[in-house]
């Protein structure tokens, strides 16, 4: 899975109310909930976001609530990617769940800087900075969550599972 | 080599004889949750599966508490369909506007969690029934509709870290200041992916209700899950109450831990988390002057018994001051019917404040008390981060209902001996 765009760099503890404030969430539509996508951060976010760019976060991204409305309006708004160097636990497993590539990159974050163009290769765990040339490796997915990449998310995979 | 509680629990749950941190399982859960804003979405998902019904009827707890009673329009169709929902799958337990009770606060009074219990919510506060001795966390709706499905879900077995909690409690010090400290201690990411054990004297020492607040916020610290091993004072309270038999696990002697932190609590004083972080903590005496426009007493956190008799102490015959507006929120019909009966309500309304049914609205910013631009509030709810309570510019200070209540009383963040 090839994924492309350009970086926006964010720093630690970017928690779900940044991310999609509460009074937002009378409404679970995810092109609705990408308006207000990184609101609490970046209020142009929403605005200036192109189809493909990656998110790069900080320490414990995603931190705060088990709101799914939050990974689902950073897919919504067109982000093909969130690299950080640690993620929520709660924000991991729903990204998972709904098929947003999360992959976790100390290295990486370092080495992207906001407007850098940035390439991945979700499944291998391969980031490149086009900008720079500099080339990181990403935490391996855990098997059992590269099933679930698999079968095209959480819902999927139950389907199968029930089917059996 | 021993186990811990935590992993005996979910050992029991997997069907195996024990299980170790990192192992990914499938276990069996024994009740699953969700509310107004997470369970519409896990119901178009759990629709997507293609099964008919829930996997038990009588273990799906749906409960609309975040924008009930409804705020707009499009609140009241999410709550719709969450009801619309529970009747068509013919759920046991669905807890209608005026029966209900902010979901944590709900789940223990009415006995729908209980020792070694696996619980899942579509919540990030449901970790707060591990003060039960239970295996709980939260999950985003998409895991909640596999569980509705299966009754079974897959975990990461989570590191412990243990906290022993010495020494004796000083006046107006309770759970919500050991959490806090715990936190500010550890900071937000402190106990990421793992489970926080919460053990030692001052916890024995500790009531269900200060127990609850501690496992409330084991999330504050990226925590999995927050457990406190089952004793007398569990047992008493769940004794009677509970619909379903338990089973009390503790955790080995020679269980390993990832780490173990100890404090003594008689040297804790009443905390405050500064914006915005919870986190951010220091001693009431240190906050400096904080002038405040907002007080909220309640959430998921501290709306319980306990908390509104400490804030009534504090309002007993004393007014609220003239630039402040103090909400009061019982957690349930049960806890408001209680705070009547004793006659908390009577002090809370002629202190001035404003008494509402249960509801999580002002702790997330949704209704019933949002910050304009600029506002400052003090509240016994679980987070302050950027925007929490309404206004990006606004600012939340997170402390206890004591600390809360004598802040009400003098228009500023104050400790509650300047006021009794």
């Amino acid at each position: 899975m090839h994924l492309e765009g350009s970086a926006w760099k964010f720093g630690d503890n970017i928690d779900t109310d940044v991310i999609i404030p509460a009074r937002y969430l009378n409404t679970s539509d995810p092109a609705e909930l990408a308006k207000h996508c990184m609101e609490g951060a970046d209020p142009a976010f929403a605005g200036k976001v192109q189809p493909g760019d990656i998110i790069i976060g900080g320490n414990n991204f995603g931190c705060g609530s088990s709101r799914e409305h939050a990974p689902l309006a950073i897919k919504g708004a067109g982000v093909s990617c969130v690299i950080a160097r640690t993620f929520a636990r709660i924000f991991y497993r729903n990204a998972f769940n709904i098929g947003l590539p999360i992959l976790e990159c100390p290295a990486a974050v370092e080495g992207i800087r906001t407007g850098d163009r940035v390439a991945v290769d979700a499944a291998a765990g391969k980031i490149k900075n086009l900008s720079t040339g500099a080339e990181f490796e990403a935490k391996p997915i855990p098997p059992f969550m590269r099933e679930i990449i698999a079968a095209g998310g959480l819902i999927e995979h139950v389907k199968r599972k029930v089917a059996k | 080599m021993g186990m811990t509680i935590t992993e005996k629990i979910l050992a029991r749950a997997a069907g195996r004889d024990r299980v170790a941190p990192g192992e990914l399982i499938s276990a069996r859960v024994d009740a699953v949750l969700g509310n107004d804003i997470t369970a519409p979405l896990a119901i178009r998902e759990f629709e997507k599966i293609g099964v008919e019904r829930v996997f038990d009827k009588d273990r799906v707890y749906l409960v609309p508490d975040h924008f009930t009673p409804n705020k707009d329009i499009k609140s009241a169709e999410q709550a719709k369909e969450m009801r619309e929902f529970a009747r068509r799958q013919g759920l046991t337990y669905y807890f209608e506007v005026g029966r209900m009770g902010i979901e944590h606060c709900l789940l223990p009074e009415q006995g729908l969690v209980g020792p070694g219990d696996v619980i899942i919510g579509a919540d990030s506060h449901t970790c707060t029934y591990g003060a039960l001795g239970a295996f709980a966390t939260g999950v985003g709706s998409t895991d909640l509709a596999a569980a509705m499905a299966l009754g079974e879900t897959w975990f990461k077995v989570p590191e412990s870290v243990k906290f022993v909690y010495e020494g004796e409690l000083p006046e107006w010090v309770g759970g919500k200041d050991l959490i806090l400290y715990t936190i500010g201690d550890i900071g937000v990411e402190g106990a990421l992916y793992q489970a926080m054990e919460f053990t030692g004297p001052a916890i024995a020492n500790l009531s269900m209700d200060g127990r609850f607040t501690m496992a409330n916020m084991a999330i504050e610290a990226g925590a999995k899950n927050g457990i406190i091993a089952p004793d007398i004072r569990t047992l008493e309270y769940v004794q009677g109450r509970t619909i379903r038999p338990f089973e009390l696990f503790a955790s080995d002697p020679d269980a390993v831990y990832a780490r173990t932190i100890t404090y003594d609590v008689s040297k804790i004083e009443p905390q405050v988390a500064f914006p915005h972080s919870p986190d951010n903590t220091r001693p009431v005496t240190e906050a400096g002057r904080v002038e405040i426009d907002q007080v909220v007493i309640g959430s998921c956190t501290n709306g319980r018994m306990e908390d509104l008799r400490l804030a009534a102490r504090v309002l007993e015959r004393r007014r609220v001051h003239a630039g402040v507006r103090l909400i009061v929120i019982p957690g349930t019909q049960e806890i408001y019917r209680q705070a009547m009966e004793e006659g908390l309500l009577a002090i809370f309304i002629q202190a001035g404040a404003a008494v509402s049914t249960p509801t999580c609205g002002p702790c997330l910013g949704g209704h019933m008390g949002v910050l304009a631009r600029g506002e400052r509030a003090v509240a016994t709810t679980n987070r302050n981060f950027v925007g929490r309570m309404g206004h990006p510019e606004s600012e939340v200070y997170l402390t206890n209902p004591a600390v809360a209540a004598a802040s009400a009383v003098l228009g500023r963040i104050a400790h509650p001996g300047e006021v009794v």
